[in-house]
């Protein structure tokens, strides 16, 4: 890897006409960070949905002040969604250490077990949809309730998009199609991609619990 | 990889060092570390013309998917014209259809012709060319990208057709009104439009993703940032703010489209119809409006931005001269994109707001006029004394310098409080924002046209119609907006379906009728143009390579017009930036991107 240029301030102070700033651009090979394409890819969609959940915040803070507000209460099935949340966090993590390791066929394993607890968080949520429309709380009963379901639905979306990459990457791996280096990239970036679920998960919950 | 492209990367690495043991040390290629990029070679009529990964055909499906929507938006304004200029004339024009055109007009305009037609058209057409890329780094996500925009554009167009029409509510959209009886399209209108744009922001994303990352991660050896062409700067820079203020327009349009279909009250505030309490009740308006806005306004530079850029490499190349202060334009586009963050209240003036806030947003509004005005400075200042050949690019750039400069100023009125609020909502707002972010952006989609319709079909546009065009274009902009101003003056408010017999109408209504005419000329004008770029393609002179004697990469590829893969064996490699024009001591008048130093020995430094 070539020097980066890592500070903006210093790259667009260069003065790109002088000679002795042309000497050192001739050398330069084009990228501008030493990250993969599909790395720089999931940070950008990461950042648009921090972009995107922030600003559902900012509208609840605003909306929680009005009087009719009335907070749900939370079922305990949520939180055992939040702790399998966090059990697929942790076993994405151990997975991505063991493709590191090249050890892809106890990775495969870590993805399907991986993909069993996604696929239950998911059927925990519906669950709680379910629990609420049966207590007659519908969306439109309260502006709690409206985000409520907004944010399931929307964090839910955000998890069967990376169950699509995991899907993509599982097959690969099953298949034995796969070069190493891509399915360790995919392996990775998927696990850096469950982590921001639940992280996110954890503001969105952490949020309603509080309030 | 494929195989074509494999074979050629042995060759070049072999080349590289036999060649070293003669070049001059300053010409040492470093071997490239990323390997390069796997393109799909398209086999089918399909794939190669219809469902394209090539970034130059996806260019050239939005701007004429953009440019047909455009024309819809067009014919709009023309009815609003008709109605306002001879009301009471035409039967096909009620007020629901008038409120109907109107934010038709606004939304097709603002987001699905220019939005689409700088990003989506000349991004996808120019980034990988101009940075020497084969192609966007994800071509397929690209190529979805387009087919969203087009799903969402069939989305928009369905809206004309369903029970009720188009929604009516203003471009703005402001809830409670678009969803309440009472504003045309409010039930299933406001839906289609909602979901439509919720549409087009996920292509968006999927294009910006592209185009971000290819400027970044793509660029050929030597192609530093700072090398980049303005071009490549603005749209860069623009899509950075695309990406991070369309989530706002997003969330607005999702919370919006539960308010209107499930009967949540995200902004719906309690509101009495009839005599009863609507069940929605408790929302807040003005949380749609800081959405909107927030969303709204980079949005205006998102627009602006690329045209920034562009008329740049425009006026430098069509001038003969290095653009004045390359990196002072470099700084311009990025702190005005940053601060388009922090101003959109500033359209909000009247809606209510803490007084400290409106002195925030009036001073951070006038603070953007600074890095504006260095841009128009640096602009005069590159023409000045430059070999200004007057083609039809450069004729339009020069519209566009004065376009802008008379919509920035009557922006600086807008931006003081104390002015806005006696001139808000009147015809003087919208001559302002037509002519700043309407006929200044179109100026300079005109003079891109012309100006890369060579590279593009490897014909020039008629030339005769060319001047028709522009004269009349810009002619005519000036006479319906210069009007305009006056009679917000005298405090027409916009948006009304007829003034009747108000009493300070009585000046207006000429002015009116003669508005109305001037914009159908002007409209028809365009369907000039359209004729004349279509007919070019087939009839129009033949162009020699590189007729416009630029310097960047994008008229430097092996086939003329450029054609798959973009740079034939080798990617290009670069030694200098775009801007070497008459370079002192050179015997050449101009020096292209990709020529060596060794090649030009007695060239001097250009002390800019």
């Amino acid at each position: 890897m070539s020097k980066r240029e890592l500070n903006i301030f210093k790259l667009l102070s260069q003065k790109p006409w002088e000679s002795s700033q042309a000497t050192i651009d001739n050398a330069h090979d084009g990228k501008t960070l030493g990250l993969s394409k599909a790395n720089l890819g999931v940070r950008t969609i990461m950042v648009v949905s921090t972009v995107i959940f922030s600003l559902f915040v900012v509208s609840y803070s605003d909306r929680m002040l009005v009087h009719d507000w009335k907070s749900l209460s939370e079922p305990w099935l949520l939180w055992i969604n939040t702790v399998i949340l966090i059990f697929t966090s942790i076993v994405f993590h151990k997975t991505k250490i063991l493709s590191d390791q090249n050890k892809f066929e106890k990775a495969k394993n870590g993805l399907l077990l991986v993909g069993f607890l996604t696929f239950a968080f998911i059927t925990g949520q519906l669950l709680v949809w379910q629990h609420y429309v049966n207590l007659g709380q519908y969306a439109s009963t309260n502006p709690a309730n409206a985000f409520f379901y907004l944010f399931t639905a929307l964090h839910g979306l955000h998890v069967l998009g990376g169950l699509f990459f995991w899907g993509r990457a599982t097959t690969k791996l099953f298949q034995n199609n796969y070069s190493v280096t891509k399915i360790k990239q995919a392996i990775g970036l998927c696990s850096v991609y469950w982590h921001f679920l639940l992280i996110v998960w954890m503001v969105l919950f952490g949020l309603m619990i509080a309030t | 990889m494929s195989e074509e492209y494999k074979d050629n990367k042995i060759e070049a690495k072999s080349a590289d060092s036999s060649s070293g043991g003669y070049a001059p040390p300053a010409e040492h290629i470093p071997a490239k570390e990323a390997p390069e990029q796997e393109l799909y070679h398209a086999k089918s009529f399909w794939t190669k013309w219809v469902f394209s990964q090539d970034a130059k055909v996806i260019g050239v499906q939005y701007a004429l998917t953009a440019t047909a929507i455009g024309l819809i938006g067009l014919v709009l304004s023309w009815g609003m014209r008709l109605q306002l200029g001879f009301p009471e004339t035409f039967s096909f024009l009620g007020p629901a259809t008038y409120y109907q055109s109107v934010t038709m007009h606004g939304m097709i305009m603002v987001i699905y012709l220019l939005t689409a037609l700088f990003l989506g058209g000349f991004g996808n057409y120019l980034i990988p060319l101009m940075v020497g890329a084969r192609d966007m780094v994800f071509p397929y996500v690209n190529m979805v990208s387009y087919w969203m925009f087009l799903a969402a554009v069939l989305v928009l167009i369905a809206s004309f057709f369903v029970p009720g029409g188009p929604t009516g509510a203003g471009w703005t959209l402001y809830p409670p009104q678009a969803i309440l009886p009472g504003t045309p399209g409010s039930e299933y209108g406001i839906v289609l439009m909602l979901v439509s744009l919720a549409m087009f922001i996920i292509g968006f994303t999927m294009g910006g993703l592209n185009y971000v990352i290819t400027v970044l991660q793509a660029r050929t050896r030597g192609m530093t940032l700072m090398r980049m062409p303005l071009t490549v700067w603005g749209i860069f820079t623009a899509t950075v703010l695309a990406l991070l203020a369309f989530p706002a327009l997003f969330v607005a349009a999702i919370m919006m489209t539960l308010d209107s279909m499930l009967g949540t009250s995200f902004f719906m505030p309690d509101i009495f119809t009839m005599g009863e309490k609507l069940k929605t009740g408790g929302g807040s308006p003005i949380l749609f409006q800081h959405l909107f806005w927030f969303f709204g306004h980079p949005e205006v530079y998102i627009v602006a931005l690329p045209a920034f850029g562009i008329v740049s490499d425009l006026i430098s190349v069509h001038a003969r001269k290095n653009i004045f202060g390359y990196r002072m334009m470099v700084w311009a586009i990025v702190i005005i994109g940053a601060l388009s963050f922090i101003v959109w209240a500033h359209h909000m003036y009247v809606s209510g707001m803490n007084p400290y806030f409106g002195f925030f947003f009036a001073t951070t509004t006038l603070i953007i006029a600074v890095p504006t005005a260095i841009k128009v400075y640096n602009w005069v200042l590159t023409l000045w004394r430059g070999n200004i050949h007057l083609t039809i690019p450069m004729l339009f750039s020069l519209g566009f310098i004065v376009t802008f400069v008379n919509g920035g100023i009557t922006g600086l009125f807008l931006g003081n409080v104390i002015i806005d609020i006696p001139l808000s909502d009147t015809y003087f707002v919208v001559a302002h924002f037509h002519m700043v972010m309407g006929i200044a952006p179109l100026m300079v989609v005109f003079g891109a046209i012309y100006h890369w319709y060579p590279l593009i079909t490897g014909r020039h546009l008629n030339q005769t119609l060319g001047k028709i065009h522009f004269w009349v274009t810009f002619l005519g902009a000036y006479a319906i907006y210069f009007p305009m101003h006056y009679l917000g003056f005298i405090g027409v408010p916009r948006r009304y379906f007829e003034m009747y017999d108000s009493p300070y109408m009585t000046s207006g209504v000429g002015l009116n009728q003669f508005i109305t005419v001037a914009a159908l000329i002007v409209g028809f004008t365009q369907i000039l143009f359209l004729y004349n770029i279509f007919s070019s393609v087939f009839k129009g002179e033949k162009s020699e390579r590189n007729p416009w004697k630029a310097n960047s990469l994008e008229w430097h590829t092996p086939d003329y017009p450029p054609t798959h893969g973009n740079f034939g064996k080798e990617l290009p490699v670069v030694y200098r930036w775009p801007y070497d024009f008459s370079v002192p001591g050179s015997d050449k008048e101009y020096i292209p991107q990709n020529v060596p130093p060794s090649q030009v020995p007695t060239a001097k430094v250009e002390i800019t």
